[in-house]
């Protein structure tokens, strides 16, 4: 029925795809000199296991999409039309080696990646202290329209978008939310965020590894304040943050019940503002308002 | 009194901003334009009769592609507003957006692709070609057919309405989150459009599945067997059959956001005991097999138009069908891999990861099914198979991202950035859209009875894959930056601002593959006659679509062919092609309860919307009454004669060969041509003028 028809030279769509391709690749490398790329730039363990997780996974996917893709356009282009050296042979059946491989080939990676995922989401569950014998320093957040406040409850200090660690300490960030929809908190150089939500503790365990600044932010969306909500986590040496701790105590106000009040108003693109004192309990009553009990209630099944 | 009559509305909801006023311009322009043109050409009895009224799903179809397209170009001018707004908002300059308003344009835009683009062009296709694929004349329930296609337009002018009144929508992003969603967040009007724009169109969804799984089980050709079915009917029934499982879902989830907008009960709040995390597990379990809804009659697609253009079968027929079924019923299960971030405990986050990564089985089961089919084929690049050749790459890109996403520490620091933006476009452009653009190509010779312009299609093709890597490596780029999704502003420090304003230059090249199609399109009618199909088999198909003419005639077949393998079409060639038998045929009749239906169900939600009780209450009892009548008019079918339909056949055999046009060429025309033809068309205008 049919016949192969017109002649001419084919390697021009491939040469010109690959020339696309690396000029797009060229671009891109070029834009990003000079930046700071978060994800392949960690400043701490969780962040460093989460990059090399994501390394990991991106190769085992390579190794069978980059064959796979190859041969799927080496034949599509061997077969075309127009090449009159390649066969036609439209009654050929495979047999039921080929469908066995069909299953197979994708089964072996699916199942290497099933490998990798579970311990690696056990070992770097959130909730997980990052280590087992020591108590992490625990700072209490709560998302706010359109702002984060921090709680120090153990130097009993308070923070609004700033947020200063010691380095190479595991904290743990407990996020809940107050008169605010689902927030996310999220400081990609320290690791993955998680949900900031009313009535809810979410403890989110971290530890910094490299001191310096790094951009902090809500990555769920939460109203029309949501871009500007945006935070500093500047990671320090023990001695730089005790003495901030101590400069802190010593100057400012004092966040009560009143100021709490006050910060829940709506606002945006806040300045950090800094507490010298933190009036006890602000955040179990805050949790109390939501679930009607004093103890901190946790999410997890 | 005042307050009975017209409940909530008052002059502030009158459009008053420059989008809400340019909206209402365009939209009350289009209205009066249309009604203009129908009566000085005098076609309201024949759009009422011919159209509107029409159950034949190949009418319908058609109409849900125009309806479709339009919303297309509308939520491409959202996409083009929300592209610039990031190019703009660096540091100290704000864009020309406010927060608000830009957050209502991607909850716009995200509403109109998804529903009112994607699903209509899915519906439209199913419509127009399930049908002939089974060798059916009709439908299972014509009414419901055409009811849902109803249902889609209310809820089309529905997530219009409020550049009319009340001037905003939704500003929660596409699936209108709780807390965000609830009074406490969003008192005014935007959210109660989204919710009765997807309540409108989601119940006329589950209606035409409905309808389809029953066409396609109950109506198909003798012989044709659930395993000698074509690729795309196998897609269509996945698709519709998740499509009835979930529906009526999202149907009652919103019913409860609904009452806890309007009674103040409490599911989803933050107080009073709500749990707003029910309501993103239940929106997903909706939202995640919504997105294999789309994808499935797009692998459909692609399947027939591999091996079309190969000339050959399809390699292992049944891995092809199981990997389709085994894609919808994992699709079922992988709710959670949206909101690992949640806080479930690592076992409930570990499972769902891994089945999620399990869905990579059948998908590259498919590719492979494809490759082999290629393999010893002989492959003509017509730009369906361009689409094809475009979307395994895309899919790939998009694959592996979502399976990245699948394992749970990573995603949790790719949710929400523009990573997973670039995901799931990668997906529903890549996959969803260039499988209706290729079909529509594929298929387009069928439904006009001319070719698309070949040369044309391949240009907008070139841009479209050329501007979506522009427009999309960005975001891949951003989101391992750090970025996040949905943002109306960012520090310049960040060094993004350049990655963005690529992404902008990348949206413009799209947008200029979508004018290239509208250009190929205008150039296809023009060289009709050039491209015309005189046999109804342009591509030497393989199914049953092609055993009709181009366009066929209201009843498809005219006598039903007798089906004994796969391929049925192709067998059927080699066997002396497809014989004329007539026959009497039955038919549905035309019925206008489908748009009276409609417009009742429109006015429920408008009078919700504005707290005009008397308005719901009348317009529950219209839409009650014309169901009733409509389940007692007995007289829904009649009868075209033997006689008749030979008469017909013959009539349509001896129609005078296409006449000659003036600006007929012997080749396909290319841009410049096309450009020439309306300059010099434009010119004589003027002159005449003169
Ligand atoms: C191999 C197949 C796929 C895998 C493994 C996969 C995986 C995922 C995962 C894990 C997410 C959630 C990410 C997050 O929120 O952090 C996601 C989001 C999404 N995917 Fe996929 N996906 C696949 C195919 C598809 C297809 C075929 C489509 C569409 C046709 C699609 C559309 C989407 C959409 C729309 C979202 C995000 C919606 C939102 O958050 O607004 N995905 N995907
Ligand atoms: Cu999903």
């Amino acid at each position: 029925m049919a016949k192969r028809t017109k002649k001419s030279s084919s390697l021009r769509p491939i040469v010109l795809v690959v020339l696309g391709l690396c000029s797009l690749a060229g671009l891109v490398s070029l834009l990003l000199r000079d930046t700071d790329v978060a994800l392949v730039n960690p400043k701490g363990y969780v962040a460093t296991e989460q990059y090399k997780l994501l390394v990991t996974v991106t190769v085992l996917l390579l190794e069978i999409a980059v064959p796979t893709l190859l041969l799927f356009y080496f034949v599509a282009w061997k077969y075309r039309e127009s090449n009159h050296n390649a066969t036609y042979a439209p009654d050929i059946t495979h047999g039921k080696l080929f469908s066995a491989y069909l299953w197979i080939i994708p089964s072996i990676t699916a199942l290497l990646i099933a490998i990798v995922l579970w311990p690696a989401t056990h070992q770097l569950q959130p909730q997980k202290p990052i280590y087992a014998n020591t108590d992490p320093m625990v700072i209490q957040v709560v998302a706010m329209r359109w702002k984060w406040l921090f709680i120090y409850p153990e130097q009993n200090i308070a923070t609004v978008n700033f947020v200063q660690v010691p380095i190479d300490t595991p904290l743990e960030f407990q996020l809940s939310a107050d008169e605010t929809p689902m927030s996310s908190f999220w400081i990609p150089h320290l690791g993955g965020q998680l949900y900031a939500m009313t009535g809810h503790v979410n403890r989110l365990n971290l530890i910094a590894s490299e001191t310096g600044d790094f951009t902090g932010s809500s990555a769920e969306i939460n109203g029309p304040g949501f871009a500007g909500m945006r935070f500093t986590t500047r990671v320090s040496t023990a001695n730089d943050f005790y003495q901030w701790v101590n400069t802190v105590k010593s100057s400012g106000e004092t966040l009560d019940a009143k100021e709490y009040q006050e910060l829940l108003e709506p606002s945006e693109y806040n300045e950090p503002v800094l507490y010298s004192r933190s009036e006890e309990d602000l955040y179990g009553n805050m949790l109390m308002k939501y679930t009607g009990s004093h103890d901190h209630h946790t999410e997890s099944e | 009194m005042r307050e009975f009559l017209i409940g909530k509305l008052s002059g502030r909801a009158l459009p008053h901003e420059w989008f809400t006023i340019g909206g209402s311009i365009a939209f009350i322009l289009l209205v009066v334009g249309a009604i203009v043109l129908i009566t000085y050409t005098k076609r309201w009895k024949w759009l009422w009769n011919e159209w509107l009224t029409s159950v034949d799903p190949k009418r319908i179809g058609i109409m849900y592609f125009l309806v479709g397209g339009f919303m297309l170009l509308r939520g491409g001018l959202d996409a083009i507003m929300l592209w610039l707004q990031q190019a703009l908002a660096s540091g100290s300059s704000q864009g020309y957006l406010t927060a608000d308003h830009y957050q209502q344009i991607f909850t716009a835009h995200g509403n109109i692709m998804v529903f009112f683009v994607a699903m209509a062009f899915i519906f439209g296709l199913i419509n127009y070609i399930v049908p002939l694929q089974i060798g059916a004349r009709d439908l299972a329930s014509p009414f419901l057919n055409s009811l849902g296609f109803w249902l889609y337009v209310g809820g089309v002018v529905m997530v219009n309405m409020f550049f009319l009144l009340g001037g905003e929508y939704a500003a929660t992003g596409w699936l209108a989150v709780a807390p965000l969603s609830g009074t406490e967040f969003s008192p005014g009007v935007g959210v109660d459009y989204w919710i009765w724009s997807l309540q409108i169109s989601g119940i006329g969804t589950t209606l035409g599945a409905i309808n389809f799984i029953m066409t396609i089980l109950k109506m198909r050709a003798k012989g044709m067997t659930l395993w000698k079915m074509p690729l795309f009917t196998w897609g269509s029934l996945c698709s519709m059959i998740m499509a009835v499982t979930v529906f009526p879902l999202l149907t009652a989830t919103i019913f409860l956001l609904f009452f806890d907008r309007y009674l103040g009960t409490h599911f989803f709040t933050t107080t009073g005991g709500g749990n707003p995390m029910m309501y993103t597990n239940l929106i997903w379990m909706w939202g995640h097999p919504e997105v294999y809804i789309l994808m499935l009659p797009s692998f459909g697609v692609f399947s027939e138009i591999v091996t079309t253009f190969s000339r050959k079968r399809i390699a292992s027929y049944t891995s092809n069908v199981l990997g389709m079924i085994g894609v919808s019923s994992l699709a079922l299960s992988v709710w959670l891999h949206h909101f690992f971030t949640m806080g479930a405990g690592a076992n409930v986050n570990a499972f769902f990861g891994v089945m999620t990564v399990l869905i990579a089985i059948p998908t590259t089961i498919l590719v492979f099914t494809w490759i082999a089919t290629m393999y010893k084929g002989m492959i003509k690049f017509s730009t369906p198979m361009l689409w094809f050749l475009g979307f395994v790459g895309l899919f790939a890109i998009g694959g592996m991202a979502g399976v990245i996403l699948a394992v749970p520490p990573a995603d949790f620091q790719l949710h929400n950035s523009l990573f997973l933006v670039a995901h799931f476009h990668t997906m529903v452009v890549g996959g969803v859209l260039f499988g209706i653009f290729a079909g529509l190509a594929f298929w387009f010779p069928k439904l006009a009875g001319f070719r698309l312009n070949e040369r044309l299609g391949k240009y907008a093709f070139w841009c479209w894959i050329v501007g979506f890597l522009m427009a999309f490596t960005p975001l891949y780029v951003l989101g391992i930056m750090g970025a996040t999704r949905r943002m109306d502003h960012y520090e310049a420090s960040t060094g993004w601002q350049p990655f963005f304003i690529m992404a902008l230059i990348g949206g413009i090249i799209i947008m200029i593959g979508v004018a290239m199609q509208l250009v190929q399109i205008i150039a296809s009618i023009m060289q009709r006659h050039l491209l015309a199909d005189k046999t109804g088999d342009p591509w030497d198909g393989r199914t049953l679509e092609w055993a009709t003419p181009s366009p066929p005639p209201s009843y498809n077949f005219t006598s039903i062919p007798a089906v004994s393998t796969r391929d049925a079409f192709y067998e059927m060639k080699l066997d002396g092609g497809f014989k004329k038998v007539y026959e009497d045929i039955h038919m549905p009749k035309n019925t206008a309860s489908g748009i009276y239906i409609s417009i009742f169900a429109f006015l429920i939600g408008f009078g919700f919307i504005w707290e005009i009780i008397w308005l719901v209450v009348a317009s529950f009892i219209g839409m009650l009454w014309c169901l009733i009548k409509r389940t007692f008019d007995d007289e829904s079918e009649y009868t075209i004669t033997a006689k008749e339909v030979k008469a017909r056949e013959d009539a349509a055999a001896k129609l005078p060969s296409a006449t000659k046009s003036r600006i007929q060429q012997k080749e396909e025309m290319g841009l410049i041509e096309f450009i020439r033809i309306v300059l010099s068309w434009a010119m004589s205008i003027v002159r005449r003028k003169r």
